[in-house]
């Protein structure tokens, strides 16, 4: 016989008790799995969400506002190309798809749109809500120029950005906004004159909502062409982890481009950010109430075991029981309090967040096994603080007023 | 083997102070049958717990094959418990789900050695004393004289020198009680063990080839007043 058999047949021999002690625990992990893969769903949610809008930070030249770069002003002012090249070779982490773009308002056939030149496979990659809408696959690539045959026709391969991979766009095709494309009366595979040149329409956006529906996106090397700039850019599109952004990304961009203004889109990040802050507040002050509440249910537990259990704590002393002995006996309980504790909550909250999630938030939910890992910890942790207090108490029992009491 | 010098045992509460022992003094040496009567109060239970290294003295010393028990640490002390005594309660003290063999295996289990064997030896110590067939019940499935038997064979789990026991026939009746004081004088005349058994029954009193009578934490039973040579 061992110490376990002691422990096992004293918890089977009690087991109300014990799955009272063992529902604070399982309940309060329960809930803090339940909210953490809520939340995670969420956040990753938001993510997609945050994603699909595309770029979250502009680089703007010094001289020019967010006005300046909707409005396209045609006097708005430019800032060299070569600037794309120090994002990308800066080695930045969380950073994704730089976009350089040129932007001009012109006149096709008298109507007014705003001619956009973009780097195309980045802008496209940074618009995955485009690439869903169906320019994926080939048809991406007959856009974007991926595949072997086009990319031995004439097309733009830009050398100094090795790192970001940068397909081409024909130079004499172009991506219509839907807007644009009503207002041109262009669909695809239709030809326009833009600045005295000839140019197909690849594909017709889908609608977006955003300024991006009133563009005409060719080249960005041919628009600057066109247009006379020289190698000049209106701005660059990045996007970048909203974690990363809070965590000091943009000093670090404007310490590679002083001579710039790095603007984010303030409003979506800085929601996310706050949603994420409070997210991880409630997460934390939840884990610490319900942590006191579990110390709290295990220690009466404990508490009323140690009373319930005075007379064999003081036999086994008599008996030639260390204190080294009852630590192990009431800790071991309190492990294994907390490991069915920390696996019954881990199932009810999953489950919990499994089928209350896409009711309530329209989220689906799937188990995340490393918080099994977490529960177990968690739960061990919060049974051995709230036991640790009457197991001291057991220890110091007085064997001899135990056998002298009537 | 025991010598108490001038051993004092004192308990101080708000309500004052309570003299348990009183400068008890006496030898008792290896193999003796000692039985301890006195009236409620009187300080019998002090002093077999302070035997039995469960009380420490307030003043004096009690020595055990000449080592201050006093002077131990907890944990020599509760050494000394799991190897050396086999306590015998009148309450029994019976682990109440665990079966009697595994009773009988609790201080065996303490005492850290090798867990090979110690069922082998429990089921031989009940079968010893009457109760091989008993092995598997629980306390509750026995009856008070079985119970009282599966704390005797658990007192010699470890095979201890001394057998101190606690108004051992306190809850049985008199033939049960008869059967007990014959294992108790059995464990002491065939086993050579030392045997000290606290007792209100005077019947129980006989079996000891010494007794001694405590009146108000004094042993008034011996040669000089709070000294008794055994």
């Amino acid at each position: 016989m061992r110490l376990r058999t002691i422990l096992w047949k004293e918890l089977l021999l009690r087991k109300s008790r014990m799955i009272s002690g063992l529902l604070a625990i399982t309940l309060g992990i329960a809930v803090i799995v339940g909210i953490q893969s809520v939340s995670d769903v969420s956040k990753r949610a938001v993510a997609i969400k945050l994603d699909n809008l595309g770029s979250n930070i502009l680089v703007l030249p010094q001289a020019a506002s967010v006005d300046d770069y909707y409005s396209a002003d045609i006097d708005a002012p430019t800032f060299p190309e070569d600037y794309v090249e120090r994002l990308a070779t800066s080695m930045l982490p969380s950073v994704d798809n730089l976009s350089p773009k040129l932007t001009r308002r012109v006149k096709v056939g008298g109507v007014p749109i705003i001619l956009t030149g973009i780097l195309p496979a980045s802008e496209l990659a940074s618009k995955p809500i485009w690439q869903s809408a169906g320019l994926a696959g080939d048809e991406l690539a007959l856009a974007c120029g991926t595949s072997p045959e086009i990319k031995e026709g004439p097309s733009y391969v830009d050398e100094k950005l090795q790192r970001k991979a940068i397909d081409t766009l024909a130079p004499t095709e172009i991506l219509v906004g839907s807007v644009a494309a009503e207002r041109l009366r262009l669909s695809d595979g239709g030809t326009v004159l833009i600045e005295g040149r000839q140019f197909q329409v690849a594909r017709v956006l889908p609608t977006t909502g955003t300024i991006d529906d009133s563009r005409v996106y060719a080249h960005l090397h041919v628009v600057q062409e066109l247009l006379g700039t020289g190698p000049q850019v209106s701005a660059i599109e990045i996007m970048g982890c909203c974690a990363a952004i809070s965590d000091g990304l943009l000093g670090k961009l404007r310490n590679i481009l002083p001579d710039t203004r790095i603007v984010t889109i303030g409003q979506i990040v800085s929601t996310q950010i706050e949603t994420n802050r409070l997210m991880a507040k409630v997460s934390v002050i939840l884990l610490v109430l319900i942590a006191m509440i579990g110390s709290i249910s295990i220690a009466n537990y404990m508490w009323a075991n140690v009373e319930e259990r005075r007379r064999e704590i003081g036999t086994f002393l008599t008996l030639g029981a260390t204190r080294g002995s009852i630590y192990r006996l009431f800790f071991a309980k309190a492990v294994i309090l907390g490991l069915l504790g920390g696996i019954c909550g881990y199932v009810l909250g999953t489950a919990s967040a499994m089928v209350l999630g896409p009711q309530l938030a329209r989220l689906s939910v799937e188990p995340v096994p490393i918080y099994l890992l977490w529960s177990l910890g968690i739960a061990v942790a919060i049974a051995l603080l709230g036991s640790w207090y009457p197991t001291y108490r057991a220890t110091r029992l007085d064997p001899a007023s135990i056998l002298q009491e009537v | 083997m025991y010598v108490l010098e001038s051993a004092d045992k004192a308990y101080t509460s708000r309500r004052g102070t309570v003299h348990a022992l009183r400068s008890v003094s006496l030898e008792i040496p290896k193999g003796s049958c000692v039985t301890i009567t006195g009236p409620s109060g009187s300080g019998k239970t002090t002093l077999l717990l302070t035997l039995g290294g469960l009380i420490r003295p307030t003043s004096g010393r009690v020595l055990f094959h000449s080592v201050d028990l006093g002077g131990l640490s907890d944990a020599r002390l509760a050494q000394y418990r799991n190897q050396k005594i086999g306590f015998v309660l009148q309450t029994f003290n019976l682990v109440p789900y665990l079966s009697a063999l595994e009773n009988v295996m609790v201080p065996m289990m303490f005492m850290h050695r090798s867990k090979n064997g110690l069922a082998g030896r429990a089921r031989d110590l009940l079968g010893r004393l009457g109760l091989g067939d008993r092995a598997d019940h629980l306390p509750r499935e026995l009856s008070v004289g079985q119970q009282q038997r599966v704390a005797i064979a658990r007192a010699l789990g470890n095979d201890p020198e001394v057998i101190l026991a606690d108004e051992p026939t306190g809850n049985l009746d008199p033939r049960l009680a008869t059967e007990v004081l014959d294992t108790l004088r059995e464990l002491n005349e065939k086993d050579g063990r030392t045997v000290i058994m606290v007792t209100h029954s005077p019947e129980a009193a006989r079996i000891g080839n010494r007794k001694l009578h405590l009146v108000e934490g004094t042993c008034q039973d011996g040669a000089l007043p709070g000294t008794v040579a055994v």
